[in-house]
């Protein structure tokens, strides 16, 4: 027997054990009947699935929590009894927890692939045997040799695995079994088992929504407690009211994040100069002019633009885009005027988030311009309006706040946007106002200082934490202002 | 409460304001008005009844084009308003429209102001001069629209907060506002509570001095409270048309005595 099962043998028995348990209910409902199912409570089916509900959910969900916390509380107590003088100069405990989880997985293939026995690996002393070459031997690289301390520790990493594991394994089936048999004893033709079933179908669904809201919590606490670091190391008066961003690696780095946020807003502003009125004039003739056969063609063509890859949309500004506006705008361009001297440029990207943007501005208020009630319309053209009187002067008042909307939602999308700034805005941080100067945003920022080799811990790399945080902030705000006006909109016509 | 007899015979002597002649509407592949011939008189009311889906409706909005809004609708024959075509490839619709106004069943008012709302029409057809022209025209619309003492002290809240009686009696005042020569309702009482039927009502007796009026409806009482000729259609045909006294004592038709006792429909 080897010395723990793997997970998957476990899953596998509590799976094979709720089949089982689907159709022992089921008949143990139907003998408790006579056969006859006119006379259950429920229809067969929900006997044998409260019997399998009940083998497998609180089963698996125990399986789930121990697999997730297991390892916590073994590295925790592991990593609390390693003595202080094993940790060497520059390193730390967790440096060391890394080796000694690894000698612990060396020592384990060592066992199995038949190196060493079980009683050996307990008498190991570091002193007499070459740990590192036993575990060369069997593919385990190490960087350096083990100390005693350290072997003593993986030693014990490895008992406590096992010994959890085995528990672990002894817990669930029992769980499994309990919940079986409880179940199984219960079901008996006037036993509501349809109602327990759709309980437990509430639960699921319950569980699904609150899984995506934690989710959200989840990832703003981990930014929060990122950027309290941040804040720990660098002056938050520089980070919010500085102008310069200039990260250093040596230390007194200057990381303001005017400059990156002029820069975010800036093409923002371009992209949605551009998107607003295209996608909004695509709108307008898509729900009012075009033919059912123009809108049933045009409308999915214009939505497939939504569908391009944003790192496409980059490509398209890198490679076409840019280059084009420095043709008419470089020196020696077409226009004979030098304004511009890199195809990375405000103008680059924003103009191509902007394209990005139309489907998304033109499908939001095209739904929102169909929601105008036909009466509103008919009233006008009663009146002899014509068309685009009826459309200027109605169906757009009338729609005007949850275009607004519209436009709130794009907005802060293109605020969060990121593969088009990344390859067609450059990577400049400054204050111009020039949008054929390269500019740097928020997003490329994050990208650049988490993508380097920095240390973790510096404030270079933690300022990502920060100006994520901030981005959040600034979306969020503009995603809640937009469904607000939205939805008061929305209560005018029901 | 309808006309004496002896003041219908003198209704007969007033010029034809619509003349409809051989009108066939047609609805993709549904023929929802049938060979309908009727002389609409000026300075009447006229009423159009039948059951559901009989083309009451439909016809009525043969008579200012609404129906040209709709791709699959297709109007052959006649329609002289005044002695011209209005189906004429010269007609601006639009034009037209501004002519024969329009109320509708369910009270449209635009998210606008009430002021606004009346002001919608002059502005577009430019009737008013100045702002004082303007204003002069939104009182006397409101006032013909007997709504006048209950908004004059806020011309400029929103249309839509008023109750669903004020509401149509704007949507009235404003299809009155841009001075059409005829005016169309489209069943105006169907959403209306019957205190708000009744001032409805007592409007659209009032407007007749000046305009033709045809209303659509579903109720029969309406029809012999509030008109003077009435027509009957049924599925499609136009039955019987004659002065509402005549239509609701002394039916023609088999039908039409079958639908006013309440036997079809």
């Amino acid at each position: 027997m080897p010395a723990t099962w793997p997970v998957s043998w476990l899953v596998l028995i509590l799976l094979g054990l709720s089949v089982i348990g689907y159709f022992l209910g089921r008949q143990r409902a139907l003998a408790s009947a006579g056969g006859d199912s006119r006379l259950l409570h429920s229809l067969p089916n929900f006997y044998g699935m409260n019997v399998l509900l009940s083998a497998l959910i609180p089963s698996a969900v125990v399986l789930g929590a121990w697999v997730l916390i297991q390892p916590m509380v073994i590295n925790s107590a592991v990593s609390s009894a390693i003595p202080a003088e094993v940790i060497a100069e520059g390193s730390s405990r967790d440096l060391v927890m890394s080796d000694v989880k690894r000698v612990a997985e060396g020592l384990e293939i060592a066992r199995e692939s038949g190196a060493v026995t079980l009683a050996e690996i307990r008498a190991l002393d570091a002193t007499q045997t070459d740990i590192r070459a036993l575990l060369a031997e069997v593919g385990v690289a190490l960087g350096s040799d083990v100390q005693p301390a350290i072997l003593k520790a993986a030693q014990d990493y490895r008992a406590m695995s096992i010994t959890g594991s085995n528990a672990m394994m002894i817990i669930v089936l029992l769980i499994a079994i309990v919940g079986f048999g409880r179940s199984y004893a219960r079901t008996h033709h006037e036993y509501r088992a349809r109602n327990i079933v759709e309980r437990a179908v509430l639960a699921l669904l319950i569980g699904a929504a609150s899984l995506a809201i934690l989710t959200t919590v989840g990832i703003v606490l981990s930014m929060l407690f990122e950027t309290v670091n941040f804040f720990g190391l660098h002056d938050w008066k520089d980070f919010f009211f500085g102008t310069v961003w200039a990260p250093n690696f040596r230390g007194d780095s200057e990381l303001a994040i005017f400059p990156l946020l002029w820069g975010t807003l800036y093409i923002s502003v371009v992209a949605l100069f551009v998107a607003v009125p295209i996608g909004l004039f695509a709108a307008i003739y898509l729900s009012e002019y075009a033919s059912k056969a123009v809108r049933g063609f045009a409308k999915p063509l214009l939505e497939i633009l939504a569908g391009i890859p944003t790192i496409v949309y980059g490509l398209f500004a890198l490679v076409t885009f840019g280059p084009f506006l420095l043709r008419m705008f470089g020196d020696g361009g077409v226009l004979g005027v030098n304004w511009m001297t890199d195809a990375r440029s405000v103008a680059t990207a924003g103009i191509v988030m902007g394209i990005m943007l139309i489907p998304f501005v033109s499908s939001l208020s095209d739904d929102i311009i169909n929601a105008v009630p036909q009466s509103l319309r008919d009233g006008s053209y009663g009146l002899g309006a014509t068309k685009s009187e009826t459309i200027r002067q109605v169906v757009l008042p009338a729609a005007l706040p949850g275009i607004v909307g519209a436009i709130l939602l794009a907005a802060s999308r293109a605020i969060g946007e990121t593969m088009i700034v990344v390859l067609g805005a450059g990577a400049i941080a400054r204050l111009s106002t020039n949008p054929l100067d390269a500019l740097t945003t928020i997003t490329t920022r994050i990208v650049s200082q988490l993508t380097g080799d920095g240390d973790f811990a510096s404030p270079e790399t933690l300022v990502a934490f920060a100006l994520g945080l901030t981005l959040f902030v600034l979306t969020l705000g503009l995603n809640v202002l937009a469904l607000y006006i939205v939805r008061k909109y929305r209560e005018q016509y029901e | 409460m309808y006309d004496s007899p002896a003041l219908e015979a003198s209704v007969d002597q007033k010029e034809t304001k619509i003349a409809a002649k051989d009108v066939q509407v047609h609805y993709g592949d549904t023929h929802a008005i049938k060979d309908v011939s009727i002389d609409i008189p000026a300075k009447t009311v006229t009423a159009f009844i039948g059951p559901s889906g009989c083309g009451k409706s439909t016809f009525l909005r043969c008579l200012n084009r609404m129906n040209d809004t709709i791709d699959i609708c297709r109007v052959t024959g006649d329609i002289l308003l005044d002695g011209e075509d209005i189906y004429d490839k010269r007609v601006d619709p639009v034009q037209l429209r501004a002519k024969v106004g329009m109320v509708f069943q369910k009270p449209n008012p635009f998210p606008k102001s009430i002021y606004d709302n009346i002001a919608y029409g002059p502005r577009i057809h430019g009737l008013a001069r100045t702002k004082a022209d303007l204003d002069v025209i939104v009182e006397k619309s409101l006032r013909r629209g007997a709504i006048w003492d209950e908004v004059k002290d806020r011309l400029h809240a929103p249309g839509t907060g008023l109750s669903g009686g004020q509401q149509q009696r704007l949507c009235i005042a404003r299809a009155v506002a841009t001075e059409p020569e005829v005016l169309l309702m489209d069943e105006p009482c169907s959403a209306l509570d019957p205190i708000a039927t009744a001032q409805v009502e007592e409007l659209i007796d009032e407007l007749r001095h000046k305009f033709a009026v045809v209303i659509v409806t579903h109720s029969m009482q309406q029809a012999a409270r509030v008109s003077q000729k009435t027509a009957f259609f049924h599925l499609g045909n136009l039955v019987e048309f004659g002065d509402t006294g005549q239509i609701f004592t002394n039916p023609q038709d088999p039908r039409t005595e079958s639908y006013i006792t309440g036997r079809i429909g």
